[in-house]
Parts: C-alpha cells; sequence; structure tokens
C-alpha cells in the first residue's frame, strides 16, 4: 500500500553543488542526476571510466527490463489472440462501459475527497496553534499503515444490518444500519486510507514554503484567505496534485476494498470473470486497466516535471485558530477515529471474543502461514535487489535513451495492478510455462515484478546521492574504477539496498491480488487466511493474521519514515 | 622536451639534478578539450617545475578546473600531450587512468569519503603499505596539518576549515608528485580563507611538493603561488611571477582582471609621452622602444598610482565616489573624455562635481598597450 510513497515528492536527491564553474559544460554523457528529478540543470562530468556503461551492466539491466516485461507483453499477445472483432464487441458490452464508468466514478470520487480531507490536515498540522499538533500529524499520517482490504473488512462487519455498530446501539433502539456496499462504502474506505499521500506530500510543501511570501502578501493588504488562495495555494498545488495522483492510482488499481464492497469495479470484474472462465473478457479488461493506469501515470510524471523546488522554510507564527479550534480538533479526531479506531476495534474484538469462547476458530490459526509469509517475503526481497542493482546504477549514471528505458521497463510494477500482473503469469504458467505454475517460484515472479520499483527507486536514489567527486578521489588515491566502487560507493548505497529490500520484503507479507491467483494449492500465508477468512464468514479467523499484517505494515512505515527524515515537528 | 629527451634520458636527469629549479614535473603540451561543439580548452600549453605552486587564474568557465581534471586523468583531451616527470601520460593514443598517475587531488568541495573518519580518509590512498609505516605516515600527516586529536572524527563532525586539512593531508599522503588544487578555499569564509591560504602554502612548501592550484580570486592567486597563469577562454594568456604579471600585464584582459585598470591614451614623443595628464617622461614608461615615437599609445594606470588634488583650473571632474572604508575609489572624468580611477585613504574628501588635477604618484613604472590592441606585441 505504501509503494508510491517510497517515490514520493518529498524524498532528497544529492544534487552536486550546481555553483560550480559553467566551464564543466555539460559533457555528452554529463550524469549526476536525472531531469525529472531537478529542474536545475547539473555540471559534473562524470568519471572516464563511467563515461559508457560497462557492457556487463547494460546487458544484466536489459535482462531484468525484459523479464518484467513478460508478463505484460503476454497478456498483449493474449488479447490479440481474442481476435479484433470479438474484442470490440467485447469491450462494447454494456457491462464492460458500465465497468469502466463505475472505476471512472471511483477514482474521482476518492480522489476529491482525499483532497477536500487531505489539504485542511495538512494546513492544520502545519500553519496553526492546533493543540497536540505532532500528535495529530502522526494519528493524521497512520492511516496510511492499514491495508486497504483489512479496512474495508472492517467496515464492512462494523456498519452491516447486524454488524458491531447495530448492536452496540441497540439499546438505543437502533435496529438495523445500512450496509455500507457500493460506491459509496468503497469511496469511504479508500478515502480513509488514502487521503495520507495528498496530507504527506502538501504537508511537506507547506513546511518547506517560505511563510515571509504569505507575510508579504498580508503586508500587501491581503486577508488571511487571500493569502491563501493567492500565495500558497499556486504554491502547494504541484505537491496536491502530485498527492492527488498517487491517490487515483491507488484506487484504480486497489483490488482488495471493491471485492469486499462488491462494488464492481475494473479489479473486482477482471477477478470475478477470471474465476468464472472468462479468461477472454478478463484480459481484455486487464489491458484496458492498464491503459487506464498509464493514463494517470502519463499525468503525474508531467506533474512531477514542474515540481518545484521549494526555497528555505522559516518557521513563523502560526495561524491563531480562536474559536475554530473546536471544530479542527473535530475533524482531525473524527478521521483518525474513524480511519484507525474502527479495525481495531473490530479486530481487537474478534480477538478477544474468538479466545474465550468460539476459541477454535482462534486457535486454527498456525505459526506455518507466518513462516511462510516471512519466507516468500524474503526470497523476493533478495531477487529484487539482485534484479534492482544494475538498473539502478544505470539509471543512476547515465542519460542516455537505453537507460531511461530500461529503467522505465522495471516500472511495470507501478503501472500494472496486481490483479492483472496476477492474471497475466496464470497464463503464461499455465500455457508456456508448466514445470514452475503453482509454485514459489511463479510467486516470487510475481512479487518482483510488482515490487521492484521499491527497490529500484531506493537504490537508485542512494546512488544519485553519492557526490561523484567520490569515486574520482578515490581514482586519485590509487584505486581502479571496481576498486573505487567497492570502497566508496558501494558502502555508502548500502542502507538504500537494505531500505529497499526491507520494503519489498513488508509489501510482499500484505501483497493481496498476485497471492490470490498464484499462491500453489495449500500455501497458506497470512494474507490467504485473511481472505479465506473473508470469503468463508468466519471473520474470527481473521483476527490473528490481520493484526500481524497490520504491524507488518507499521514497520514498513517506520522504514520510509527512516530513510526519507520524515520529522514530525 | 621531446625525443631527444626521452633518448638522453638520464644524462637529461642528471644534468636537471644539479638545477633543479629547472626540472619539469608536469608538461601539458598543445592540449586541447572539447564538449559537444564547444571547445573548452584550446591548444594550451603550460610546464610546472619541481617543488613550485603554480596557479591557474581566471573567470569561471575560463577551462582552468577542466586543464585539472586533464592532469588528473579524470578527462581524456581530445588533442596534445600531457607528461608527467617526463613520462606521457595523455595523448598520441596512450591514456594512463588517474589511479596510475601519482596525482593527487584536492577536490573544491573536499569530496571526504562521508563513512570513514578523518584518519581513514588520509589512510585510503595508502592501501599497500605496510600496517606500521601506513599508521606512521596518517600520524606524520595528521600532525603537519594540525589535526591529530580529530583523527577518529568523522567528516560531518569538522570544520570547513578543518576538513580542508583532511583533504589536503589525504591527497598529499601517497606522495604524489603533484597535487592539483580546485578551487580549494571557495567553500569558506572570507576570514578563514585567508587565514587557510597561508596554512596551505606553509604545508605545501614544507611537504616540498609540486602544486597547480586553480581559483577566479586574484587575491589567492597573488599570495599563494610563486608563479601565476592567467586562463582566458581556454588559453593562457600570460604566465609568470605575481608581481610581473599585476605590474606588466600583457594583454588588457590580463590587466583588467588583476585589479582596477584604466587606460589613458597618449602620442609617444622625442622625450616622453603627452596624455591628458600631461607630458610623461620616456624613463616612466615600461620599454618604449624609440621606434615608437609618433605613434599612439595606452597607459595602463591602476587607482593606486594616481593622485587627485583639488584645483579649480585642473584637468578633471569628480564623477562619482566609492567609499570602501579604509580608501575611497574616485572616477575622474577628464577635459579629454576619458575616465580614469584613482584611490585615496579616508582622510582625503573629494565630491562628486569637484575640479581636480591629477598627477601620477606611482614610483614604478607605466605599462603601456599600443592603440587598439589588445595585447602586447613583442617589445
Amino acid at each position: 500500500m505504501i509503494r508510491q510513497l517510497a517515490d514520493s515528492p518529498t524524498r532528497r536527491i544529492y544534487t552536486p553543488n550546481i555553483q560550480m564553474d559553467a566551464e564543466h559544460a555539460p559533457g555528452p554523457d554529463d550524469t549526476a542526476s536525472d531531469a525529472t528529478e531537478s529542474t536545475q540543470s547539473v555540471d559534473s562530468a562524470e568519471s572516464l571510466a563511467e563515461s559508457t556503461p560497462r557492457l556487463g551492466v547494460s546487458l544484466a539491466a536489459a535482462t531484468v527490463a525484459a523479464l518484467v516485461l513478460l508478463p505484460l507483453i503476454w497478456l498483449v499477445r493474449l488479447a490479440f489472440d481474442v481476435g479484433l472483432s470479438e474484442a470490440l464487441a467485447l469491450s462494447l458490452r454494456p457491462q464492460t462501459l458500465e465497468v469502466f464508468a463505475n472505476s471512472a466514478a471511483l477514482v474521482v470520487a476518492v480522489t476529491a475527497a482525499s483532497i477536500l480531507v487531505g489539504v485542511p490536515l495538512a494546513y492544520l498540522t502545519v500553519r496553526t496553534d492546533l493543540p497536540f499538533r505532532r500528535f495529530w500529524t502522526v494519528a493524521v499520517s497512520l492511516p496510511l499503515v492499514i491495508p486497504s482490504y483489512i479496512g474495508a473488512f472492517a467496515f464492512v462487519t462494523a456498519f452491516g444490518p447486524q454488524g458491531a455498530l447495530q448492536r452496540l446501539l441497540e439499546p438505543l433502539g437502533v435496529q438495523s444500519l445500512p450496509r455500507l456496499y457500493g460506491l459509496g462504502g468503497a469511496t469511504l474506505v479508500l478515502t480513509l486510507y488514502t487521503y495520507p499521500y495528498v496530507y504527506i506530500t502538501t504537508r511537506a510543501a507547506l513546511k518547506s514554503m517560505d511563510t515571509t511570501l504569505v507575510e508579504a502578501a498580508r503586508t500587501l493588504r491581503h486577508t488571511r484567505w487571500e493569502a491563501f488562495r493567492r500565495v500558497t495555494l499556486p504554491q502547494i498545488r504541484p505537491a496536491v496534485a502530485a498527492g492527488s495522483l498517487l491517490v487515483a492510482l491507488y484506487t484504480l488499481s486497489d483490488f482488495g476494498t471493491p471485492a469486499i464492497m462488491r462494488f464492481d469495479a475494473f479489479t473486482r470484474v477482471i477477478f470475478v470473470e477470471f474465476n468464472a472462465f472468462g479468461r477472454d473478457f478478463a484480459a481484455l479488461l486487464s489491458l484496458q486497466l492498464v491503459a487506464v493506469t498509464l493514463l494517470i501515470l502519463a499525468a503525474e510524471s508531467r506533474i512531477r516535471g514542474d515540481e518545484q523546488v521549494y526555497g528555505g522554510g522559516r518557521a513563523t507564527d502560526r495561524v491563531r485558530l480562536g474559536r475554530w479550534k473546536l471544530p479542527a480538533l473535530g475533524l482531525c479526531g473524527s478521521v483518525a477515529g474513524l480511519a484507525l479506531v474502527v479495525p481495531l476495534a473490530v479486530l481487537g474484538t474478534w480477538f478477544f471474543r474468538g479466545a474465550s469462547d468460539v476459541g477454535s476458530e482462534t486457535l486454527a490459526f498456525d505459526i506455518s502461514y507466518v513462516l511462510n509469509s516471512v519466507g516468500v517475503a524474503a526470497a523476493t526481497a533478495a531477487v529484487a535487489a539482485v534484479f534492482a542493482f544494475p538498473v539502478a546504477y544505470i539509471a543512476a549514471h547515465h542519460r542516455g535513451k537505453v537507460a531511461t528505458l530500461t529503467e522505465r521497463a522495471t516500472y511495470v510494477g507501478y503501472a500494472v495492478p496486481g490483479v492483472v500482473i496476477g492474471l497475466a503469469l496464470v497464463y503464461l504458467g499455465t500455457s508456456y510455462a508448466q514445470p514452475i505454475y503453482q509454485t514459489l517460484y511463479l510467486l516470487v515472479f510475481a512479487y518482483v515484478v510488482r515490487f521492484l520499483p521499491q527497490a529500484v527507486g531506493s537504490l537508485r536514489a542512494s546512488f544519485l546521492r553519492v557526490d561523484p567527486k567520490l569515486p574520482e578521489a578515490a581514482r586519485t588515491l590509487g584505486r581502479t574504477p571496481s576498486g573505487a566502487f567497492r570502497s566508496v560507493t558501494l558502502p555508502l548505497v548500502a542502507p538504500g539496498l537494505f531500505g529497499g529490500m526491507a520494503l519489498v520484503f513488508l509489501t510482499t507479507m500484505k501483497e493481496l491480488p498476485a497471492t490470490l491467483f498464484l499462491a500453489p494449492t495449500g500455501f497458506e500465508t497470512l494474507v490467504t487466511r485473511v481472505w479465506s477468512a473473508y470469503s468463508q464468514g468466519y471473520f474470527g479467523r481473521a483476527a490473528v493474521p490481520a493484526l500481524i499484517l497490520l504491524a507488518v505494515s507499521g514497520l514498513s512505515m517506520l522504514v520510509i519514515v527512516s530513510q526519507e527524515g520524515y520529522d514530525v515537528k | 622536451m621531446s625525443d631527444n629527451t626521452m633518448v638522453n634520458d638520464t644524462r637529461a636527469r642528471a644534468a636537471q639534478k644539479s638545477t633543479p629549479a629547472t626540472e619539469s614535473v608536469l608538461e601539458i603540451d598543445d592540449v586541447s578539450k572539447r564538449f559537444g561543439d564547444e571547445t573548452v580548452i584550446e591548444n594550451l600549453s603550460l610546464s610546472v617545475e619541481d617543488g613550485e605552486i603554480l596557479t591557474l587564474l581566471g573567470p569561471s568557465g575560463c577551462g582552468k578546473t577542466t586543464t585539472l581534471r586533464l592532469v588528473a586523468g579524470l578527462e581524456r583531451p581530445d588533442g596534445g600531450e600531457i607528461r608527467l616527470d617526463g613520462d606521457v601520460v595523455s595523448g598520441n593514443g596512450s591514456f594512463r587512468s588517474p589511479e596510475e598517475r601519482g596525482v593527487g587531488v584536492v577536490f573544491q568541495e573536499f569530496a571526504l569519503f562521508p563513512h570513514l573518519t578523518a584518519g581513514e580518509n588520509v589512510a585510503f590512498g595508502l592501501k599497500e603499505w605496510d600496517d606500521d609505516e601506513r599508521e606512521a605516515r596518517v600520524t606524520e600527516l595528521l600532525e603537519l596539518v594540525g589535526l591529530s586529536a580529530q583523527r577518529d572524527s568523522y567528516p560531518d563532525e569538522l570544520s570547513g576549515g578543518q576538513q580542508q586539512r583532511v583533504a589536503l593531508a589525504r591527497s598529499l599522503a601517497p606522495e604524489p608528485d603533484v597535487l592539483l588544487l580546485d578551487e580549494p578555499f571557495s567553500n569558506l569564509d572570507v576570514d578563514l580563507r585567508v587565514r587557510m591560504r597561508e596554512e596551505v602554502r606553509r604545508i605545501l612548501k614544507e611537504a616540498g611538493v609540486t602544486a597547480v592550484s586553480v581559483t577566479h580570486d586574484q587575491e589567492e592567486a597573488m599570495s599563494m603561488s610563486d608563479r601565476v597563469a592567467v586562463v582566458n577562454a581556454g588559453r593562457i594568456e600570460q604566465i609568470g611571477r605575481p608581481e610581473q604579471v599585476f605590474q606588466h600585464p600583457e594583454s588588457r584582459f590580463v590587466a583588467s582582471f588583476l585589479g582596477h585598470a584604466s587606460f589613458l591614451s597618449g602620442t609617444v614623443g622625442h622625450d616622453g609621452v603627452s596624455t591628458a595628464l600631461g607630458e610623461i617622461p620616456r624613463e616612466r614608461i615600461h620599454g618604449l622602444a624609440p621606434e615608437y615615437e609618433g605613434s599612439a599609445i595606452e597607459l595602463l594606470v591602476r587607482p593606486d598610482d594616481l593622485e587627485a588634488t583639488p584645483n579649480p583650473d585642473g584637468s578633471g571632474v569628480v564623477a562619482s565616489r566609492r567609499y570602501l572604508g579604509p580608501t575611497a575609489l574616485y572616477e575622474i572624468e577628464l577635459d579629454s573624455g576619458e575616465t580614469v580611477s584613482c584611490m585615496h585613504n579616508h582622510d582625503v574628501r573629494l565630491d562628486r562635481g569637484d575640479r581636480v588635477s591629477l598627477s601620477l604618484a606611482a614610483a614604478h613604472d607605466l605599462s603601456w598597450f599600443p592603440e587598439g590592441a589588445e595585447t602586447v606585441v613583442d617589445r
């Protein structure tokens, strides 16, 4: 769930000093930084030894790119097999159009709601005298930790006609509560668990914005609101947009929430069709889903290109809330309460009730689920690290077309929703890779395709943070190119490598759709346990695995926070 | 140096040993470098003698840092030859990589390895030394730069001046034949910069190393170096001792880049040059041959060469006054239409619009250029 955050605009990249002599006229293979990262042109000529990608590294990177592109290519082939006329017919089926309309409505609703929740919360926690600001900063960021399928699960059981909430309200005469299924429920749950993307990016922009600009506007006869609209808003707009696009991407590709909320978005219908042996239709829908995702991604990269270099922030006096203090606290409290307290309360209830009365249900939990989850996640992290190394190296050190293409190719995990990767690999496995179908190899491969971008992103940022002068200095002190790499570059990127691996490990643990498609029969993980508990209605069985997943999720958040230096002050 | 030096290598060396001041440690011969379509260095030649500190001085973008990187082997030249101790290291298709050159570099931002302590940074280039020798060398160098107490500190725990000294010690440790310093003081604040200049010069002289430094700060170049090479647009305009380059610039660029310069036109007569300041005797003019009689020249006058005194019948008017603290810089507009600058200490006070007369206060002889010429033609 946090995968996009690892690549969020708050990250800091080492940019070699910019005021250096212009005499380092940007050479043809000038390196140092990627144009999409920094708007400044960086002029540091790369040392000779690295001015042409070494063949071995390039080949390795290209192989990785080809491997991870495989599922997608296969999917396209499959769609072609359907035949053009039939594909057209399927695409224009009322059901297809309805799915498209549903997904579009969901994306728009969730994105709009996330902006409406995220931006005010960011403003309140950064720029006002809201009491307990640090507490609220943590509390309203935390929903990111809860996988949305667990949130959806909790909400459905809490809010149903005879749900937990109804039982709580029964003494007051409440006989039945409306179900949360459908667009409304999906929007509510997805907003609660994705608005932090908007919150975090907006908060970073607000924090780094020079508040003297606002003061200048105030002295130029602007009210606080006018100053916000004319000065602050234009400054934070790119950040809000970046966060919103992350929300849109997440919403479009999320499988768990629409499935649990029984809302016919792309992901749910693909899964249902697949299980009903409507494979052609599922493949076609998958392609359409990928196309829509690519559209959003294209929009995102455009916004990123405009990313501002914010001026030095200066904490000046805060906006006094006055009589708005209570409503502000109410907003923070209700958002955090809904998003955090509901699922924790539901899981906690199941856990304790399970432990006392329906003991057998809870005891059905087996330590092997944890071991299975940890095992595949560790394998995935290791493979992802090996795959990421050449790609990140080339991406950080070379700016040619090949380097860019290779890196972009490994980002399929971003562009292709988990449902689609799962589906594509099932097809690929059953038709061409029978020996590894229904084995852990294919499952680990699916995870690697999905989460490789996290490892590449983290490692690439680490490579970029290494001042290109450092390996040069090592060369002048008698080290060969590879010696300089080993003794200087490698120790400096090691934290990034381990950080990336940790992230891959933790996100793999809670991955849902690809696991459902590809886990070998009888191979039970924490995630499959939660899912079967949901689909069979034995909610109590979900408590322990879900709580463990929450802990894992929290850990992955910690990894990101320590990597990004996300400070709460 | 060319072929015959190679042939007579031993003899040449022996001869040079007796006159060490003329032994060239580094020779740059007709070197060019292009980045894409842009020529950064054009046919640059330079030789650096054993034990001397030479500074490449020039504005941003003139190619001085690139020259340094070419010598270090961090860039390949597009033409020409670079020799270290008589061995060709770049040129004619041969290229020796940085680690095989025995050249030390002090980088602009010091490029200290952040994951290693000061001591480990200094030891980095000594991996082939015995443990004992390495330890001893690190101790010796940290002592030389006065940082023995900071041996176990990491770079981010050191001040700017300390980082600078660690960088210097690190590059000196493997006993390089030539040390290159890329804008070594640009990262320090003004006070520290002046102190570190003295300090670095002391350390370099104590270590007896040949050094090439690069800067755009003329004061730094003047105070630190044995010789200064003024670089402009990828070529060397003039090279020589600091005083020589300052007092007798061979081009208008050099004259203007090293301090404030005004030019005063005059006509060469039999006994002197007649200018807007009156007749200046021939012996006050540097190397003015008799053949120049009758031709138009321009004299280089620096602000401290001139003295202005209030005089209602004077030949100039104060056009502006820039107060600099201990001194003030005046622009004087002469009746001839020329403008010259002159410097006075804060005792004297002239106001805008005052009429003044100007006289020559310089004790040294003045440099000159043929009228309209950019450089001094062979005198």
